[in-house]
């Protein structure tokens, strides 16, 4: 479990969070959504210790950020930000054997060499392997990078609009690997999710957040309801059931 | 591919071989173990001259690689972030307080001094927005130029500019003898060292925010990086002077073959920097026989024109 007690974050004088309060639940897919600005990429830098926490507690897994050592702290969570663009030139291969350098600072053993082929894999990477990151697509160095999150192999895994640049086919598929993730090995997954039918289809928790401030927060039938989601956007929203999951219509 | 390695250090070999016997004294190596006179001259000029070049252009070359990651840019180099004119500053400084001070405490003045400016380089950086990627090397040579006025006006007024040229302005070899350029080698450990830490700087280069989510402390590798290129810059200004060019050509060249990933590509650019500049000092020597040209002047010209080159076939994404 993710606890998140009492977080304030100002830039400037500017308040970015107030008092943010409530807890990612275990073994379970969560989805942060929210329009622009509203402060999800914020409160995810700020778990994944990327950010330094002004006031208040996180804990994950147990672990307070305040007093884990950054290092333990890569094992427990892998965080991917939302601005994903590098300037070095490395190879795809590269970059997700990065993601086990936690697990072996430098001295890779054949079981960290599988799990980056097995995330290579898993991300349909393999063909493009030995190519340079800035020789590939946006897509595919995005898959790239969460291809590396993935190899890090941690029980949390946070990704913060990880569907950017991603096409149907790559965005299901990689819903699809995550909830596989969740079920079927038990792990935590919290991702900032932009477009809001992907949090209806495969999230088991929806943290609704705006203004800096949780508006709503529960399962998907009770936060992903016409009045909730109206209220978040400031735009008149339909929604319908499909497949006994909710589906939210934004069409005039 | 596979053979690249092989091939440069073929070249390279053939290369000191001649570095060996170019000079003005006739030197036949074949005879120098019978013959004292040559003998002299092999190990007291040639052998420590070639290993002076050797020594210089690949930790140079190394130090050009590690300012790049920590700056996330790939177009500055030790000559042109500051630190060579901070050398120049802490040995100057060091010079007029201390006159007559040791060699290690000059080391240590123009080490520590180096890195100082240095990280007054990354301090103003970091504060520059992060697309605009030229003002990054623009921001090096405003940097590098007011350090210098410095470095130059107060060596004027303790009427110690003929140092200060030595120093900043004429890298050259001419001078080395034994006994004259051993702390080369400490900028050749410091060098060695990064490789060590090949892997920490790399994933330094993706960021803070991708560093700091594998776990690595951005604030020590940021030191470690700092020191490895304030030591190679100090030992090189004060044996032989700063040599331009090598530090930001040397990397860029290697990274478009190899890219990014230090630890494979970090003993590729000691070669390459290594061979490149002997190759310019062999240039300098030869060029108008029996005199010599600054090897920086050659550098300057084929460095100059390698970097233009650089500019314009930049790779898609910068
Ligand atoms: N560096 C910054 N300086 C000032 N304001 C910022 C900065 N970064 C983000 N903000 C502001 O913080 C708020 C929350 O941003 P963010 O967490 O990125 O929102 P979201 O991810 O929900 O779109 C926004 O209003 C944004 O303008
Ligand atoms: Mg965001």
């Amino acid at each position: 479990m993710i606890t998140v007690e009492g977080v304030n974050h100002q830039i400037g004088s500017v308040r970015i969070l107030h008092d943010i309060r409530t807890r990612l639940p275990e073994g379970r897919l969560t989805a942060l959504i929210g329009p622009n600005g509203a402060g999800k990429s914020t409160l995810m830098r700020l778990i994944g210790r990327l950010e330094a926490l002004q006031s208040g507690r996180i804990t994950v897994a147990g672990h307070d950020l305040a007093t884990t050592r950054t290092g333990e702290l890569a094992k427990i969570m892998a965080i991917l930000g939302q601005n994903t663009a590098i300037a070095s030139r490395l190879r795809v291969a590269e970059l997700v054997g990065f993601g086990r350098w936690p697990h072996h600072k430098g001295r890779p053993r054949p079981q960290d060499r599988d799990k980056v082929s097995q995330a290579l894999e898993a991300f349909a990477l393999t063909s493009l392997a030995n190519r340079f990151l800035d020789e590939i697509s946006g897509g595919q160095a995005q898959r790239a990078h969460i291809a590396m999150s993935f190899a890090q192999d941690t029980p949390w895994l946070l990704l913060d609009e990880p569907l950017n640049n991603l096409d149907m086919a790559h965005a299901r598929g990689l819903m699809t690997l995550l909830s596989e993730l969740v079920r079927g090995q038990g792990r935590s997954v919290a991702m900032v999710v932009h477009e809001i039918n992907y949090a209806a289809a495969w999230a088991d928790h929806v943290i609704a957040m705006k203004d800096g401030r949780i508006m709503a927060e529960g399962d998907p039938d009770t936060v992903l309801t016409e009045a909730v989601l109206s209220k978040l956007y400031d735009t008149p929203v339909s929604v319908g059931r499909h497949r006994n999951r909710p589906l939210v219509l934004h069409h005039a | 591919m596979r053979l690249l390695p092989a091939a440069a250090t073929v070249v390279l070999v053939i290369l000191m071989l001649a570095s060996l016997l170019i000079g003005v004294a006739q030197v036949d190596l074949l005879a120098a173990w019978r013959d004292p006179y040559a003998m002299l001259v092999l190990m007291e000029s040639r052998l420590p001259r070639t290993l002076a070049v050797l020594l210089t252009g690949a930790a140079l070359s190394v130090a050009g690689v590690v300012i790049q990651s920590l700056v996330r840019n790939r177009f500055v180099g030790p000559d042109t972030s500051g630190t060579a004119e901070g050398a120049a500053l802490g040995l100057l400084a060091i010079t007029i307080l201390v006159p007559g001070s040791p060699i290690w405490l000059r080391m240590i003045a123009a080490s520590a001094s180096a890195m100082v400016t240095t990280a007054l380089f990354l301090a103003v950086i970091r504060r520059l927005p992060v697309r605009e990627v030229m003002l990054v090397p623009i921001a090096g040579l405003v940097l590098s130029g007011v350090l210098g006025a410095i470095v130059t006006f107060v060596g004027w007024q303790a009427d110690l500019m003929q140092y200060v040229g030595t120093w900043l302005m004429t890298g050259e070899f001419s001078g080395v003898i034994a006994g004259r350029y051993e702390l080369l080698w400490i900028a050749g450990l410091a060098a060695a060292l990064a490789w060590f830490a090949a892997d920490r700087l790399a994933i330094l280069s993706l960021g803070d925010q991708v560093a700091t989510g594998l776990g690595l402390s951005t604030a020590t590798v940021m030191r470690l990086g700092l020191t490895v290129v304030a030591v190679v810059t100090a030992m090189v200004v004060t044996t032989v002077g700063m040599i331009p060019f090598i530090g930001l050509v040397v990397p860029n060249l290697v990274a478009r073959v190899m890219g990014d990933n230090l630890r494979a590509s970090l003993p590729v650019v000691a070669v390459s920097g290594a061979l490149l500049l002997l190759t310019c000092d062999l240039v300098a020597r030869l060029a108008v026989y029996p005199f010599e040209l600054p090897v920086g002047l050659i550098l300057g010209i084929l460095g100059g024109g390698i970097f233009l080159w650089l500019l314009h076939h930049r790779p898609a994404h910068g």
